[in-house]
């Protein structure tokens, strides 16, 4: 939801001090994910991500959530799908140039970058290009699962709530 | 500027040391002339006659011609095939690629076929919303976007092998352009995006119409904060405004181009307004040219081309200068062809 979502850029801070928090217990948790097995978790827990990070992103389900590294604001909402920085159609008024309407989603990802410790760091960070296959999958588990089972970060910023 | 290794038109020149490619454009940038280059609009036509006419407007005037790929969002003749033209009479042009029409396959395969017809430097695009456009009901592709774009071809020229990692077996040899819009929002960081397209391939950068040149200092002036001054060729758009009406519809119409209210006043004030235009533009230019770190003027002239001899002449940019065009040194393409 529109509104929703403006109100997580303005709790960038926040949110991604919880998630940090939320990510670190998702990788502590791995051993038991990998019991229970990361594919038969898979649409339970992408069902719950989807509710929760659709209600506060209007979250499209990428797959690889880059969050962190965009001020929470979901670049996914940007009709031109860009990951790296805002086009340069945006409107004088800092509005969207192919839906009016809406802010612009980098416009707004600068702000929230500002909010959060690092975070115009993070937004620096050249993207790599979405791997499509990965649409509708959970970012949640494979993060976990990458970071348990590599011991290090994934993609820079990584995951992000 | 003759080179003296200058070659038959259509044949690419040798690369040079630390040079990408075998480009006459490359060449100026590196042999720090200031640039001119302009923009070719491909016709809504299947005659490659309406491409020539469209190039040799700018004959003796620009160093390299843009052909754009669906400005606009609109239907054109392909800038593969306008590039590929180009090239066949030795015309250095830039092949414009938008990820609004392909995905990174179709993208990757442009790429080389754009190299092997002879195409020496690219502009990677993110490209206009098909809402823009004369076929909004089209589906928006966007699989890459400007800097991934630019990352591809960076590879395959690089590491030569596709995204896949699959080798190809003849790297493209070009010189790799992005865009930027020093104009738009959010301003403070628009030369961060500028430090991000230079990581990720850029080597030449054309920025967006340029009316506020105190906005384009401040933004030079992070450029050259972050370092990037003596790492991408930055070549400032610039182009003449018909009238005050004309420069109104386009700053309300055109996303991202900002015209301040006092060019606007003075065109209305004059008693020629596409004159007073043409002076506005050869005065930016002017001072546009004197800012560090520009290395050139890209001057769009849409559906006024002719204007852009003229102004590119009275501006005094060039310093006597004759940039190559098909027939400028008939003496030695004869000598060259003979032997």
């Amino acid at each position: 939801m529109y509104a929703i979502r403006q109100w997580s850029v303005r709790h960038a801070r926040g949110l991604n001090a919880f998630y940090k928090v939320f990510e670190s217990a998702l990788v502590a948790l791995h051993p038991l994910w990998k019991g229970l097995g990361y594919q038969r978790l898979e649409r339970p827990v992408a069902a719950v991500e989807r509710r929760v990070k659709g209600l506060l992103f209007d979250c499209r389900m990428c797959g690889q959530c880059v969050l962190s590294a965009t001020g929470m604001s979901c670049p996914m909402n940007c009709p031109k799908n860009l990951r790296n920085g805002p086009c340069g159609g945006v409107r004088a008024n800092g509005q969207c140039e192919v839906r009016p309407e809406m802010r612009c989603v980098w416009v707004e990802a600068v702000a929230g970058s500002a909010r959060i410790p690092g975070g115009r760091d993070a937004l620096a960070a050249v993207q790599p290009a979405v791997d499509r296959r990965l649409q509708g999958k959970s970012s949640w588990l494979r993060v976990a699962r990458e970071r348990a089972e590599s011991g290090v970060a994934v993609g820079g910023a990584g995951g992000a709530s | 500027m003759i080179f003296e290794d200058e070659p038959v038109p259509g044949y690419p020149l040798p690369i040079l040391p630390g040079h990408s490619s075998p480009g006459r454009f490359e060449r100026v940038l590196r042999a720090g002339e200031f640039a001119v280059t302009s923009e070719l609009a491909p016709p809504d036509s299947a005659d490659p006659e309406d491409v020539y006419r469209r190039a040799r407007i700018f004959d003796g005037y620009v160093d390299a011609i843009n052909a754009t790929d669906g400005s606009g969002a609109n239907c054109h003749m392909s800038s593969l095939a306008v590039c590929a033209l180009l090239t066949r009479v030795g015309y250095a042009p830039v092949m414009q690629i938008s990820c609004r029409d392909k995905n990174r396959i179709a993208i990757q395969g442009d790429i080389l076929g754009g190299a092997a017809m002879g195409v020496c430097n690219l502009l990677c695009l993110t490209g206009d919303g098909v809402q823009a456009g004369d076929h909004p009901q089209a589906l928006p592709v966007f699989d890459l976007d400007s800097l991934t774009l630019l990352g591809t071809a960076r590879t395959l020229r690089d590491e030569h092998h596709f995204l896949s990692g699959r080798k190809i077996t003849y790297a493209p040899r070009v010189l790799l352009g992005a865009a930027e819009n020093p104009f738009a929002k959010p301003v403070e960081w628009r030369a961060q995006r500028l430090a991000k397209k230079v990581a990720a391939g850029a080597q030449f950068v054309q920025t967006q119409f340029c009316y506020d040149v105190p906005l384009l200092t401040t933004f030079m002036g992070h450029v050259e904060q972050l370092g990037l001054l003596d790492k991408v060729f930055i070549l400032i758009g610039v182009g003449p405004l018909r009238s005050a009406k004309a420069a109104e519809w386009i700053r309300t119409h055109v996303p991202g181009v900002h015209i301040p209210d006092a060019v606007v006043r003075r065109l209305a004030g004059a008693a020629d307004q596409a004159l007073e235009g043409r002076k506005v533009c050869i005065e930016l230019i002017q001072e546009i040219r004197t800012l560090k770190g520009v290395h050139g003027v890209h001057l769009m002239a849409y559906r006024q081309e002719e204007t852009v001899a003229e102004i590119i002449e009275r501006s005094g940019v060039l310093s006597g200068r004759v940039p190559w065009y098909p027939g400028r040194d008939p003496q030695t393409n004869a000598t060259r062809m003979a032997s």
